[in-house]
C-alpha cells in the first residue's frame, strides 16, 4: 500500500498515466499542469499540493510541492481529504464533483469539459494505486 | 449534495397573454427569421406593449447556434440596455437567449466560459423568459446552452445553474405550425430526455416522476401530434418536453446524446432525429453492463418488464414502433450519408462522443473502439450484441 499523501503516491500516478494506452490516447490533444490540493482538515494539518504536469497524454513531472508559488500552473483543484477519496474510489464523479463544489477548481472548465474522456482516464489511473488513506 | 432547478412555469391556452403582466421597460427578443415570418414575433411584442415594455429583436439565430452567434447577440443586448431578454423559438433560440443573457451580464466573459463552477451573478441587469415554439428540447425550462463551435466542428454543453431561465411560457397556440417532419423530430427528442434524464447515473428522486410522466405522455400523444396535429396532443406534446426538460435538466443525459451531438455536428442532422435514432441502440449497449432501470420505465407504460433485460428489450420495442410510426430513420445509412462519407468521419464522430459530457453519466461508458461499433451497428441497423 502506498500512503495517500506522499511523493510516492503522486509518483505512482505518474508512472500509472505513463502506462495507461488509454489515457495516452483520450489526453492526446491536453496541455495542462495541475496542482491538486488537499485542504486542511482532519488528518491534514497543513495543504498537501501535488503537482503533475499533463502533456499530450503523458505526465512530464509529479511530486509534492512544499509551497504554492513553486509553481504557476494552469489548473488548481481543491477538495477536502473525504472528497478526494471519493472521487479516487469512484464514488464521486469528478464532474459532478466540479458542479456541486465538493471540488473547487481554479482554470479554465470548458477546457476540461472538452475533455471529460481523458478526466475519466486519469481518475482511472488513480484507481489503480494501492492507496492507503489517513484515518479521518 | 444536488440541486432542482426550475422556473417559473406559465402553461395552457393563452399562456403567451402573461407577457402583458409582467415589469420592465425593454426588453430583447432573440429568435431566428422564422418565427418573425410566423408572426410569433410581433405577438410577442403587442403583449409586451401592454405591459408599457418596448421591445427590440435579434432575429439571427441559426439552428445549432455557434459561439459567435451568442456574441452578436450579446453586443445587440449590450447596445439596447434591455432589462428582459426573452428566448422565443426553438432550443437554438432559447439557447441562444440564455448565452446572450450571460454574456451580456458578463462581457467579460467569452460563451465557452459559461460554466457551473463559476459564480455568474445573474440578474443584475435583466431576466429571461423563455417561450418554445418546438415541442422537444425542453431549452425553456434547463440551465443548458448547447452552442457549436464551427471551427471544431463539435458542440458545446455549457451553462450554469444560474442561467435557468425566470419564467417559462409554454403555450400550445405556438406549437401549433409545427409540420410533422419537425414534430417527430423535437418529439423524439423530449422522448429521449426523458428516458435518458431517468436511467442516467445522475438520476435523483426528484427527476424521477417528471421524466416517468414525460415518457407517457410523448407514448401517448406523439403519434396523434405527428399523424394529425389535433390540439390536444400538441397541447400534450407541449408540455411533455417542458416536463422532460425539467426531468433531465435536473439530472443529465446519457449516450444517445454523447453520439447524437457527435452526429449532429459532423453531419448536421436534426438533434432530435440524431438522438432518437441512437436511443434504441444505447439502451441495448447499456442494459449489458447493468445497473439499468429500462424495466421500471417499461412497466410504467404497461409494457412487459420481468427482468431487467425483457423491460429493455420491450422499451427498444416500444421506441423502433415509434419511430416507423414517426416515419423517422432508424439507422444512420437512412439519413442518407454514404459509407464512404460515414467512414470519412468515423473517427471525428468517435472522437467527440468519447469526449461529450453525457458520456460520463451513462451507466456503461464505452471504450474507444465499442464507441466506434455503436456507430457502425447504428449505420447498419444492427442489434447491439455486445
Amino acid at each position: 500500500m502506498i500512503k495517500f499523501l506522499s511523493n510516492e503516491w503522486v509518483k505512482a500516478l505518474c508512472r500509472e498515466l505513463n502506462q495507461s494506452e488509454a489515457y495516452a490516447q483520450a489526453a492526446k490533444n491536453w496541455e495542462g499542469d495541475f496542482y491538486f490540493i488537499v485542504e486542511p482538515g482532519g488528518p491534514v494539518e497543513e495543504p498537501v499540493i501535488f503537482y503533475v504536469d499533463l502533456w499530450h497524454g503523458k505526465c512530464r513531472e509529479a511530486k509534492i510541492v512544499a509551497d504554492e508559488r513553486e509553481k504557476q500552473p494552469a489548473f488548481r483543484m481543491s477538495a477536502p481529504l473525504s472528497a478526494w477519496r471519493k472521487v479516487i474510489e469512484k464514488e464521486l464523479d469528478p464532474i459532478q464533483g466540479l458542479l456541486t463544489r465538493k471540488l473547487k477548481l481554479k482554470g479554465n472548465m470548458a477546457m476540461i469539459m472538452r475533455n471529460v474522456k481523458a478526466a475519466q482516464e486519469l481518475v482511472n489511473c488513480c484507481t489503480l494505486i494501492p492507496t492507503e488513506f489517513p484515518s479521518e | 449534495m444536488w440541486f432542482f432547478a426550475s422556473p417559473e412555469i406559465v402553461f395552457g391556452e393563452d399562456a403567451l397573454s402573461y407577457l402583458s403582466e409582467i415589469e420592465g421597460k425593454r426588453a430583447l427578443i432573440v429568435t431566428d427569421e422564422n418565427m418573425v415570418r410566423l408572426g410569433f414575433v410581433d405577438k410577442v411584442i403587442g403583449h409586451l406593449k401592454e405591459a408599457g415594455i418596448e421591445a427590440r429583436v435579434f432575429a439571427e439565430v441559426e439552428h445549432d447556434p455557434s459561439l459567435e452567434t451568442a456574441k452578436r447577440g450579446a453586443q445587440a443586448a449590450l447596445d439596447y440596455g434591455p432589462d428582459w431578454i426573452v428566448g422565443l423559438g426553438g432550443g437554438s433560440s432559447m439557447d441562444a437567449a440564455k448565452a446572450v443573457w450571460v454574456l451580456y451580464e458578463r462581457p467579460d466573459l467569452e460563451p465557452d466560459e459559461i460554466s457551473p463552477i463559476e459564480t455568474l451573478g445573474l440578474r443584475r441587469k435583466a431576466r429571461l423568459i423563455t417561450i418554445p415554439t418546438t415541442s422537444g428540447t425542453g431549452a425553456e425550462a434547463t440551465w443548458a446552452i448547447v452552442l457549436t463551435d464551427t471551427e471544431a466542428r463539435r458542440k458545446l454543453g455549457l451553462g450554469s445553474r444560474e442561467n435557468v431561465a425566470d419564467i417559462a411560457i409554454v403555450d400550445p397556440a405556438l406549437a401549433t405550425t409545427m409540420p410533422p417532419q419537425l414534430t417527430a423530430d423535437t418529439g423524439m427528442d423530449a422522448l429521449t430526455h426523458a428516458i435518458e434524464g431517468y436511467t442516467c447515473t445522475w438520476h435523483n428522486d426528484f427527476s424521477d416522476g417528471l421524466c416517468l410522466k414525460a415518457v407517457k405522455l410523448v407514448f401517448d400523444y406523439l403519434p396523434r401530434a405527428y399523424e394529425k396535429g389535433d390540439p390536444e396532443a400538441r397541447e400534450k406534446m407541449h408540455n411533455a418536453a417542458c416536463i422532460a426538460g425539467l426531468g433531465f435538466g435536473n439530472a443529465l443525459a446519457a449516450l444517445a446524446h454523447s453520439l447524437g451531438h457527435s452526429l449532429g455536428a459532423v453531419f448536421h442532422v436534426p438533434h432530435g432525429r440524431a438522438v432518437g435514432l441512437f436511443l434504441p441502440y444505447t439502451i441495448e449497449f447499456s442494459v449489458r453492463g447493468g445497473k439499468t432501470r429500462y424495466a421500471e420505465i417499461a412497466r410504467f407504460l404497461g409494457l412487459p418488464a420481468g427482468s431487467e433485460e425483457e423491460g429493455a428489450a420491450s422499451l427498444v420495442t416500444a421506441i423502433r414502433g415509434l419511430l416507423k410510426k414517426l416515419n423517422q430513420p432508424s439507422t444512420i445509412g437512412e439519413l442518407g450519408i454514404s459509407p464512404d462519407e460515414f467512414e470519412a468521419e468515423l473517427p471525428k464522430l468517435v472522437e467527440n462522443a468519447e469526449n461529450d459530457s453525457c458520456t460520463v453519466t451513462s451507466t456503461r461508458i464505452p471504450s474507444t473502439e465499442e464507441f466506434e461499433r455503436l456507430f457502425r451497428y447504428a449505420y447498419e441497423g444492427r442489434n447491439i450484441d455486445f
